[in-house]
């Protein structure tokens, strides 16, 4: 049975489509058939972060208007053949997503895949809600800090008012966190909320924490999925929260500030 | 202690600051989130209903829902200006009291 997962946070730039291209990059790399769809309509970027953006032919949108077959808007992805993505559309129209349009997509993606990765928009408008509405799984990109915080919270109130689930009395989406941009560093200095006080105030399950990385720009200046690139501590941390997702046990790395003498200090470079 | 730490000046740590403050913020919002829709209107009536028999200030009513699991309760709070003078009690403190004569 396929599965609809919500990439969401609320608040903007908190690394909701950084870590969207990375799930879908990092479940169809553990060999599930996978499509990431980009809800952020009028603002086209998850075919940037794809690498694909010259490939967008038809949109999400000309499929929900019937412009367009759901086969000749799907772009396969050409270095995992298990991915696939659909992007979004750059009319400024608001109303362009609707909620039947939605439906019919992701039952047709149903039928060929087995998870369905949708990268919200920021804010709690009608792009949001309806990136968020069909899910059965919700990622909750956080940011260490304190209006990601809420935003967060609010948006954990939605999943659990205004999703299909809740409105038609079923099991409640499940919601895991993602901690996205902690910087170990500056969390032992006291600057920045730390995991357990994230935990302690959402209190809800943990899938991952990404470091602060150099690399996530490096690997989007490319178009290349951070979890190809086998240097990158952020693209092992997503790995890891993937392998969680699909319920392995594995332990959170990047917590703590790596020990590093004066030397290394002076020279080191964010991998 | 590394030398950069040395030079570094030394700043309070401003996140538990952060995390009290966000825990105080988010205990009132998910409390008024929950809160059925209706329940501002619920409210302006009662007043008004009141309002045809004594003259009640605005302030001077206070509902509180609170829900678990399955029941939910409204409680509500309404101060009835003291009928000999212009000084309110609260009606739960006057009931408390001697009947007036
Ligand atoms: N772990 C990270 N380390 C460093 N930069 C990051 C990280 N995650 C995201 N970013 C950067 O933050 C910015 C916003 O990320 P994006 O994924 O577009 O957020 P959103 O979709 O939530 O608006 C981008 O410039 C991205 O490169
Ligand atoms: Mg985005």
């Amino acid at each position: 049975m396929a599965k609809v997962i919500v990439i969401t946070s609320g608040k903007g730039g908190v690394g909701k489509t950084t870590s969207a291209a990375a799930f879908a990059a990092g479940l169809a790399l553990k060999g599930h058939k996978t499509v990431v769809i980009d809800f952020d309509v009028g603002l086209r970027n998850l075919d940037l972060v794809m690498g694909c953006e010259r490939r967008v032919v038809y949109d999400f949108i000309n499929v929900i208007n019937g412009d367009a077959k759901l086969s000749q808007a799907l772009i396969r992805d050409k270095r995992i053949d298990t991915l696939a993505i659909l992007p979004t559309s750059q009319t400024r129209d608001k109303d362009a997503l609707t909620k039947e349009g939605v439906e019919r997509v992701i039952d047709d993606l149903k039928e060929d895949f087995d998870y369905i990765i949708c990268d919200s928009p920021a804010g709690i408008e009608r792009g949001a809600l309806l990136a968020l509405y069909f899910s059965d799984e919700a990622v909750i990109v956080t940011n260490p800090e304190v209006s990601s915080v809420r935003d967060s919270d609010r948006i954990i109130g939605v999943l659990q008012s205004r999703s299909r689930r809740a409105e038609e009395g079923l099991e409640p989406v499940r919601e895991h966190l993602l901690l996205a941009r902690y910087d170990s560093e500056r969390v032992a200095r006291g600057e920045m909320l730390k995991v357990e006080d994230v935990l302690d105030i959402l209190a809800i399950p943990l899938v991952g924490i990404i470091p602060e990385s150099q690399s996530v720009l490096k690997s989007s200046n490319v178009g290349l999925p951070v979890v190809m690139d086998p240097s990158s501590a952020a693209g092992k941390a997503y790995m890891d929260a993937v392998g969680r997702f699909l319920g392995e046990t594995i332990e959170h790395r990047f917590v703590k500030p790596e020990r590093r003498g004066l030397f290394q200090r002076l020279l080191w470079r964010t991998a | 202690m590394s030398l950069l730490r040395f030079f570094r000046p030394r700043t309070p740590p401003s996140a538990p600051l952060a995390k009290e403050r966000l825990t105080v913020l988010l205990t009132h919002e998910r409390a008024a989130r929950n809160q059925p829709e209706y329940l501002p209107r619920l409210r302006r009536e009662i007043l008004e209903v009141i309002g045809k028999y004594v003259h009640l200030d605005d302030d001077k009513i206070r509902v509180h829902y609170e829900s678990h699991g399955t029941v939910a309760k409204l409680e509500l709070d309404i101060e009835l200006p003291n009928q000999s003078g212009s000084v309110a009690v609260p009606r739960q403190a006057r009931m408390a009291q001697p009947a007036a004569s």
